[in-house]
């Protein structure tokens, strides 16, 4: 069977952004990019289905500016088949993305789709379960484990008081959480041959998509700043300070 | 103009998060309404109905929904959508689940992670780890939003008299079945509504030395026991006691962080917390940045010093 993988482009994560003075948004010119590290895991867990001999084919989407081929590549670098990238310099939102997938996912047929959980740039949790929405597939959200079976999806997710499986029928959509696996390093023999592998380009107006942001960011600040702590020389202290000063306990 | 609240409940009772997001949903304007979908769930309708601010609750009750499967449940909150210009669910691991998925049958945008209803159009929201705040306008007929339960106080339990109405419940979707739960035990205070948070971080070491160094400052403190990622994933503390951009997102009245370094992923969970504390041996960690009290000392010592100061 198929896997359709969507990845993004976001700021890496190590990067502590920068609002810009202006309140536009924060300024990623300059900054590196890196696949969203949610999507890697959804990656590398497609790649572990079909090395299990579940999954035939590995599709990889990407969404997005020119730029998002490297991201692309990455995917295919780390096993990924063949890639789609959806090009568009346009704003994207959640609802646009999922109605761009769900395009993809009529024409391609996955019987899975691997999402990440959240992209680490506008936090939203969302493009996953509004992809299963717009298809009518089940979703397994926050994925840990994962087992395909008898034509079944058997999800483990990760909820606030511990665990909780649910089984889908196929095809189904997942989004993967952190612990459902640790993503492989690529090396470079696979980023070689990753540069042979087809990627085709595909505008969302080939596939009939108004991508339109529905919801317009009015301004984009710092949050309040901590007034700056004090160190203390030792625990008598800090216990005086948390009982005197912050009255904490 | 009326707000629709979906409760977060385990059938028998309302759990926390349903109180901060009723005090969200009071704050878009009009009236508020509570849903409580589940299975023999008339005890949690009947809690729902006491919620301070809530003028009518809706009822549902059907084996299939039980577990709250996205499926269903957004089937439920569909069925009734049309009456209401704010949907509204508490940001937790159930919530994230089904909003988006009702936006997105509603052809709407969804609003994540609320912190601050503006006007009701206008929400803030934290975006990059919390390093930025978004002031962002829906242009939607509905708003679906789901709600930072930090960002809001909770709602009287007690108080409140709505009439409870009961709807019929949707179809089984047919496509999900719940399968089982894991739950962690604990006898703790709930990491999302503890006032005192205990934390720790690699330094700690391993699983019983997490347990033997921060458990008797928990009970010292009746404080939650927390996380950071780099515990978690090494096995010393269980994955829900995770604070951070992917775990928990947390805000107690005193936070201490015992041999956590600060890494933004992290701090996004718990720079809302009133007091920080920060307990490092390393005087560049970057916890120290946003510690009210910082003690660079050997946690080894300074907890065991700590409890018996207290």
């Amino acid at each position: 069977m198929k896997v359709l993988v969507p990845v993004k482009r976001v700021v890496d994560y190590n990067v502590k952004v920068r609002v810009k003075s202006d309140g536009t948004g924060v300024d990623i010119a300059n900054v590196k990019m890196s696949m969203n590290p949610f999507d890697e895991i959804a990656v590398e867990e497609a790649v572990r289905l079909k090395e299990k001999g579940v999954v035939t084919e590995v599709i990889a989407v990407s969404c997005g500016v020119t730029q998002c081929q490297e991201t692309l590549r990455t995917a295919m670098a780390i096993g990924a088949d063949r890639a789609i990238l959806v090009e568009t310099d346009a704003e994207l939102q959640p609802l646009a993305v999922a109605k761009i997938l769900k395009a993809l996912v009529d024409k391609e047929q996955p019987q899975l789709v691997i999402l990440g959980k959240q992209a680490i740039d506008d936090d939203c949790n969302q493009t996953g379960q509004m992809l299963a929405a717009l298809t009518g597939l089940p979703q397994g959200t926050f994925a840990s484990k994962v087992e395909v079976a008898d034509g079944k999806v058997s999800v483990t997710r990760e909820v606030d008081g511990g665990l909780e499986t649910v089984k889908l029928s196929l095809p189904a959509v997942i989004t993967t959480d952190l612990r459902l696996n640790e993503p492989r390093y690529v090396t470079l023999p696979n980023i070689m041959k990753a540069k042979k592998k087809q990627l085709d380009i595909v505008k969302p107006a080939d596939l009939g998509v108004d991508v339109a942001p529905r919801i317009k960011t009015l301004k984009v600040e710092e949050p309040p700043k901590r007034s700056a702590g004090i160190k203390v020389p030792d625990v008598a202290t800090l216990v005086n300070k948390l009982k005197n000063e912050a009255k904490v306990i | 103009m009326t707000a629709l609240v979906i409760a977060e409940h385990d059938n028998a009772s309302i759990k926390g998060a349903t109180l901060n997001t009723v005090t969200a949903a009071a704050a878009c304007g009009g009236d508020v309404h509570v849903l409580v979908a589940g299975s023999n769930a008339a005890a949690a309708a009947a809690a729902a109905a006491q919620i301070a601010g809530v003028s009518k609750v809706l009822h549902a009750d059907a084996a299939q929904l039980a577990d709250g499967l996205a499926e269903n449940l957004a089937a439920q909150v569909l069925a009734i959508a049309a009456g209401y210009s704010h949907i509204l669910f508490p940001a937790t691991a159930s919530g994230k689940n089904v909003a988006p998925r009702v936006a997105a049958l509603l052809d709407v945008a969804q609003l994540s992670d609320v912190t601050k209803v503006i006007s009701a159009d206008t929400f803030e929201r934290p975006i990059y780890a919390g390093n930025a705040i978004a002031t962002v306008q829906s242009a939607d007929a509905t708003k679906v939003l789901t709600v930072r339960t930090t960002g809001f106080d909770a709602a009287a339990a007690a108080g409140g008299s709505a009439a409870v109405e009961t709807l019929a419940a949707a179809a089984d979707s047919g496509t999900s079945t719940f399968a089982g739960r894991e739950v962690t035990k604990s006898d703790r205070p709930e990491l999302t509504a503890a006032k005192i948070i205990v934390s720790g971080g690699r330094a700690l070491g391993s699983s019983d030395k997490f347990n033997e160094v921060l458990t008797p400052l928990a009970d010292k403190l009746g404080a939650a026991l927390g996380a950071s990622r780099a515990a978690v994933d090494a096995g010393y503390a269980p994955n829900d006691w995770q604070v951070g951009q992917t775990g928990k997102i947390v805000a107690p009245q005193l936070y201490i962080a015992a041999g956590i370094s600060g890494a933004i992923q992290h701090l996004a969970g718990m720079k809302d917390s009133k007091v920080i504390v920060a307990i490092n041996k390393d005087p560049e960690a970057p916890i120290f940045s946003v510690a009210d009290y910082g003690l660079e000392a050997d946690l080894f010592t300074a907890v065991p010093e700590l409890i018996n100061a207290l």
